[in-house]
């Protein structure tokens, strides 16, 4: 008996070093449930941005969909999106969308760019086109907008379509319009933060009411300075996590948005994840570009401290394969929800550690 | 498919939102310039002589015209049956599976595929409202009943599977306002292996590889394995072996050789299954759409050498028909004649021939899907 446990001890101990010292090798068996949401005849689904759990099991999923048209009129082109946000049960049978074609879907749904359900189960949608992020109860009712889509779109190359004062892209001017936003995050006091994004290079904090309170950063490769914030996540102490995507790197920042360090052996970042719970888990997706369905995509799991626990999945176009991953659920740390733009669905991954 | 003309923004708009800027100026099939990605097309009416062709519209004449024996057909009348209150666009890609049904491409209001029965009975709309839905190019069913999209407009290719729901894609489509691709309005060579340039068809072989034809942006063949995986391709812009103007219709024959129409200078240019060139075939007009008869045993090539969708032009007198071919380039002889009454062809831009003898179009300037049924002489391939 005093043997074993010590031989149990030495094989634990030596384990974590081979942890340690290998650690981006290990890979993390997992498995898909494949085909699961279940839809009607006359709904498919298009490149999906966001996917996101209720505490009741209850998923959300915001995506691109067919048949955005614009208007062009004299001076002015208007654009109608075609982003469509459903919710489904947790055998993912639909059980509603958020707006129609025919009632009219809710003025922001323009380029669906992710969706968030936030501890109070309200669901927040990021849109990229409109620029607005905006939070939903669970009845559908809209409690709070932030940012602004503009009238029109403006002549592209000019100053028009840049936006609101929003400042030129990449500016990191403050305020409370967004310039391509990516998504949003709270910590526990409700707090908002929104990484913005694709055309600026900040991040936004406000509080609970939507008061804009500071933002930081812009672009550059300095700390504290962006290359496509692409992802955003709060860990219960009110750390910030970005994902900077351009920079392949993750920068952690305090509640305030003081540095304090970053992680940069995953990838480029383009959907982080932070699990609940006593002892939080980050994921991180280092998905493929549009220019090759099959490189890179794996993702990745994390301590907070950024020491990679293990890693798991490539890019491709079966299951348990991915494309182009653009938001990561990690409600439960083992059961992981996906949504990839390039493959049009989400995979519900059970990952077996 | 048509001329576009779109400048400025709204050639970057109509690459992701479905604006409807295009002007359709007339162009004589074969003769015009092929529209390039993005290109400023000529305005107007194309120049018509007095008292027939230009020696350049005399050589894109097909030389298989005045010698190709008639073949004897007839029309199933009224073979294409709409709800009430529901409407066919112009007909772009035609595709049967193997229960008969019949898949239809069509630019309508919004770019729509529908499934109609053995009989024309519609069916099914497959894929309303997909993201993939921008402007339509053709439609393509597989060995296992798998249902092909060809778009365009957002530069993929979307395989449904038998039930209708897109299990794969081939592609991307350019986001707006954008999702960081920048609008591929310039033609590259070599082409990046997964972003297509306004691609025009899909073929694929026994292995279930998959043959992509790009387009009108790109002048390639691009092979991919059955799971997507990038091959090789082949091909640029010019009328020299292995080249094309315009690569508009794709076709894969049992053994794996690959048929490809190069439409504006009026070439079907084969090659092997690992894209080496082969041949040309030279005498049968301008391929807007090839199908190969699946077999099993003989196998026939179709191509139609569309009417212009003007009919103002002397091309359009002697264009028009579709030819039977043996795949070694013998032309085994002819059938139809354009214009707009029923079993007359309007623009073919699609074609079907799984079954023998049995020719299903849709056509563009008829709003149509039509079914025609062959008699051919055993010189032409027939059993009598």
């Amino acid at each position: 008996m005093r043997y074993s446990r010590l031989a149990y001890a030495l094989m634990f101990a030596s384990s974590l070093l081979a942890g340690s010292l290998f650690a981006q090798q290990k890979e993390i068996p997992f498995d898909s449930a494949g085909d699961f949401l279940k839809l009607p005849d006359d709904i498919h689904l298009g490149e999906v941005a966001g996917v996101a759990t209720t505490s009741t099991g209850n998923l959300w999923v915001y995506y691109q969909g067919g048949g955005p048209n614009a208007t062009i009129g004299a001076a002015r082109i208007h654009i109608n999106g075609g982003a469509r946000l459903l919710e489904f049960d947790r055998a993912g049978k639909l059980l509603r969308e958020i707006g129609s074609s025919e009632n009219g879907r809710p003025y922001a749904f323009l380029f669906a760019q992710g969706v968030r359900v936030d501890p109070q189960n309200n669901v927040w949608i990021v849109d990229r086109a409109s620029r607005m992020v905006v939070k939903f109860d669970q009845a559908g009712k809209v409690l709070l907008t932030l940012g602004r889509r503009l009238e029109a779109v403006g002549e592209l190359g000019s100053s028009g379509v840049f936006g609101r004062a929003s400042g030129p892209p990449g500016s990191g001017v403050p305020g409370d319009n967004f310039n391509q936003p990516t998504d949003v995050a709270w910590d526990a006091a409700g707090n908002i933060f929104v990484s913005d994004g694709y055309a600026n290079a900040r991040v936004a904090k406000f509080d609970k009411n939507g008061r804009f309170i500071k933002s930081w950063g812009y672009t550059g490769t300095e700390p504290g300075q962006f290359n496509t914030p692409h992802s955003v996540a709060v860990d219960a102490r009110g750390n910030v996590y970005v994902a900077d995507m351009g920079n392949q790197r993750i920068q952690v920042f305090d509640n305030d948005g003081t540095f304090k360090s970053e992680i940069k052996n995953v990838g480029a970042p383009r959907a982080i994840c932070i699990s609940p719970g006593a002892h939080q888990f980050l994921y991180s997706s280092n998905s493929n570009p549009t220019e090759d369905p099959f490189l890179n995509g794996e993702i990745y799991k994390m301590e907070l401290d950024g020491t990679v626990l293990g890693r798991f999945g490539h890019a491709g176009k079966q299951y348990k394969e991915f494309g182009m991953v653009n938001e990561i659920d990690c409600r439960d740390p083992n059961t992981l929800y996906v949504a990839e733009m390039m493959n049009w669905r989400v995979q519900k991954l059970s990952l077996k550690n | 498919m048509k001329t576009r003309c779109m400048s400025g923004v709204a050639a970057a708009l109509a690459l992701s939102a479905t604006v409807t800027l295009f002007a359709q100026t007339p162009t004589p099939s074969g003769a015009g310039q092929a529209p390039s990605g993005g290109a400023q097309a000529p305005a107007g009416k194309p120049p018509v002589p007095p008292g027939g062709l230009t020696p350049a519209q005399l050589r894109l004449l097909p030389k298989a015209l005045d010698n190709a024996p008639d073949i004897k057909y007839e029309v199933v009348r009224d073979f294409m049956k709409m709800p009430p209150n529901m409407y066919m666009g112009e007909g772009i890609g035609v595709a049967s599976n193997s229960k008969g049904h019949i898949f239809v491409n069509t630019c309508a209001q919004q770019t729509r595929n529908f499934e109609f029965d053995q009989n024309g009975n519609f069916i099914r709309e497959i894929g309303k409202d997909s993201y993939g839905n921008v402007f339509c190019h053709g439609i393509r069913v597989d060995a296992e009943d798998n249902i092909w999209v060809i778009d365009e407009g957002a530069n993929s290719i979307i395989k449904y599977n038998p039930q209708g729901r897109a299990i794969m894609i081939l592609g991307r489509r350019i986001g707006f306002p954008y999702n960081g691709m920048e609008p591929p309005v310039k033609e590259l060579n070599p082409a990046p292996p997964y972003i297509f340039n306004r691609p025009t068809d899909v073929a694929f072989d026994a292995a279930g590889d998959i043959f992509v034809a790009d387009g009108y942006g790109n002048s390639r063949i691009a092979k991919y394995d059955k799971n997507g995986r990038f091959l090789k391709q082949v091909g640029s812009r010019g009328s020299g072996p292995g080249q094309f103007n315009l690569i508009h219709a794709i076709a894969v024959d049992a053994q794996g050789n690959v048929y490809a129409g190069s439409r504006s200078d009026q070439r079907i240019e084969v090659f092997d299954n690992v894209l080496n060139y082969k041949t040309t075939y030279d005498q049968v007009g301008a391929p807007w759409s090839l199908c190969i008869t699946p077999g099993p045993g003989h196998q026939y090539l179709y191509t139609s050498n569309s009417n212009p969708d003007n009919q103002d032009t002397p091309l359009h007198q002697v264009s028009g028909q579709i030819f039977k071919m043996e795949l070694d380039g013998t032309v085994l002889g002819k059938f139809g004649v354009p214009g707009k009454e029923q079993g007359q062809f309007s623009t073919v831009h699609g074609i079907d021939c799984r079954t023998d003898n049995v020719i299903l179009t849709t056509e563009i300037v008829e709003w149509r899907l039509q079914k025609f049924i062959l008699h051919p002489t055993k010189a032409q391939g027939g059993t009598k």
